[in-house]
């Protein structure tokens, strides 16, 4: 069962560990020395859905204790491979080894904290009384309800919701109630947080308060798995992957991409590594390429 | 499966209908409404509202129960949180039992209700136990919590999700007896209802009805609605699954 280590006492998104006067900055963080064993190493993944491949043969290695971004325009099969890492995909083919055991394993489900893209929490419950299932879920038993409750807390202040705690779901506005669907993920303590668009629809004051929480839960030792289409996101990680068409096109840190690439900016970097990438296509022949029109016209994610 | 989890999981359902006294209201009143005004139908022949009230004591929480399931598992469905709890260390039985239970407990008091009303307040005359009534009721209850757990794998929309009710109540709502005997059916159809379960539900009750006490007909009634509910349960647990597509 998970605990809560003693003397993680929560930190206050307000209170953000970076000096507050850093501004939202191309500065990219001081990554930690990342540990031996990768969180997630891909091998040939692969995943099919109907008869399409939607991610084809990725190789890549998230390392432990770091933010990494998974970045690309929408449709790219982003989701895809994270509920591949969650284990909820269906058509997983390859080898995904996520904390050192097959993605999906019984064993990881209360290990890995989710989020998915639209907010799944039940509209008819208050914030406190979804976070009470979900920890109950985790943590069950008697036994731990104290523990539940700190818990419950804890996360309620680090997705600055105490003021709205007790309102329904239902009510809140989109920003509010993706931080709750947020705060179900943080939940116990997960070792590893997989986070699809946390950010979307929020305003700039949140969405540098939530950075600086997840900045803050690597540093404890977390690992993060974020995806975004807005690149600005980019350069606060430690480290990206970008992704286009089912293809991871880097697999690097934003300071290295971009003097990789000679961008001024990630957006840049990925703008060079696109265009590098369709040359290659258009050079292989004309058969990639209706192949790839196809690919980006149908919808994708779920 | 984990007797904790299941139960948060019923407290939770109950929570989410707490917030919702309209439904609540619904599922409680209406049996008992449609009871008054099938006494009143049959004001003249008090033998006719005998055989078809306690028919439908045993049909009502079916239909009801089998509406609120399909339609809250729809929503688990759709809004993402099955995916969710199917994430997380939740087994899939604690997840139906958790419906199971809560739906079950709200069954209790509308048949609770709906019987109190029947035998007390409309004269209902019923020979064997009230309580043998409440059994089959109970379990009429949890057949439909399995049916509208199942059928929800099936529906897109809440606006499926509803049309599934004609399809699987109303046949069985047409053979179960209520209308004809079953044995003066025509043999096909007659062969067709011996395999719906309503059919031993409104048998069970009518057993009920004319004998003081326990016969092994209701008996095998009861074990067949059971059998038939947890089988359903079972298949229903089948169409959870934690990957998808």
């Amino acid at each position: 069962m998970m605990n809560i280590p003693p003397g993680s006492s929560p930190p206050d998104p307000r209170t953000p560990q970076e000096p507050a006067t850093s501004p939202e900055p191309p500065t990219s963080p001081e990554p930690p020395a990342p540990p031996d064993a990768p969180a997630i190493r891909a091998e040939g993944v692969t995943v099919v859905r109907g008869a399409r491949p939607v991610l084809h043969a990725l190789d890549f290695a998230v390392p432990r204790g770091q933010i990494t971004g998974l970045l690309g325009p929408s449709g790219c099969g982003k989701s895809t491979l994270m509920r591949a890492v969650v284990g909820t995909q269906a058509k997983v083919t390859g080898t995904l080894t996520v904390l050192g055991r097959p993605a999906g394993s019984a064993e990881l489900r209360s290990r890995i904290g989710y989020v998915t893209q639209d907010p799944s929490v039940y509209a008819d419950l208050t914030v406190r009384q979804n976070l009470d299932y979900f920890s109950a879920v985790l943590q069950p038993g008697r036994a731990a309800a104290s523990r539940r409750r700190d818990d419950v807390a804890r996360v309620i202040t680090e997705v600055d919701l105490t003021s709205h705690a007790d309102v329904l779901a239902g009510k809140l506005s989109g920003g509010q109630l993706s931080r709750v669907s947020l705060a179900v993920a943080l939940l116990g303590t997960p070792e590893l947080l997989v986070l699809d668009e946390p950010t979307v629809g929020l305003d700039p004051v949140l969405r540098r308060d939530l950075w600086n929480l997840f900045h803050a839960i690597a540093a404890r030792g977390a690992t993060l798995l974020v995806s975004s289409h807005v690149m600005d996101e980019a350069e606060r990680c430690h480290r990206l992957l970008l992704m286009r068409e089912g293809e991871i096109l880097a697999d690097d840190s934003p300071d290295a991409l971009r003097t990789h690439t000679g961008a001024a900016t990630v957006e840049g970097a990925f703008l060079h590594l696109v265009d590098q990438a369709d040359a290659t296509a258009t050079a292989a022949g004309a058969d990639t390429n209706v192949d790839t029109n196809a690919d980006t016209r149908r919808r994708s994610p779920r | 499966m984990n007797a904790a989890r299941t139960l948060a999981t019923a407290a939770r359902v109950l929570r989410q209908l707490r917030h919702d006294p309209r439904s609540i209201a619904l599922m409680l009143l209406v049996p008992c409404v449609m009871l008054v005004l099938l006494r009143y139908v049959f004001d003249g022949s008090a033998g006719t509202f005998d055989a078809i009230g306690a028919s439908l004591l045993g049909i009502f929480p079916l239909i009801t129960m089998f509406l609120v399931t399909s339609i809250a598992t729809l929503r688990e469905r759709t809004s993402g949180t099955l995916e969710r709890l199917l994430a997380m260390p939740l087994g899939k039985a604690d997840l139906i039992g958790g419906y199971a239970l809560a739906f079950g407990a709200l069954a209790v008091i509308q048949s609770v209700l709906a019987t109190t009303l029947a035998l007390w307040g409309l004269g209902l005359d019923v020979i064997g136990s009230a309580w043998l009534l409440l059994l089959v009721a109970l379990l009429d209850a949890l057949l439909g919590t399995a049916l509208g757990l199942f059928v929800s794998a099936f529906a897109a929309s809440e606006f499926q999700a509803v049309q599934f009710m004609p399809a699987v109540i109303f046949p069985q709502l047409l053979l179960c007896g209520l209308f004809t005997a079953r044995d003066r059916m025509q043999p096909l159809l007659e062969a067709i209802s011996n395999v719906l379960p309503m059919s031993y539900a409104v048998d069970g009750m009518n057993e009920v009805l004319r004998h003081t006490d326990l016969t092994t007909t209701y008996v095998r009634d009861v074990l067949i609605v059971a059998g038939c509910a947890f089988l359903v349960l079972g298949l229903g647990a089948a169409t959870l699954r934690r990957r998808t597509a």
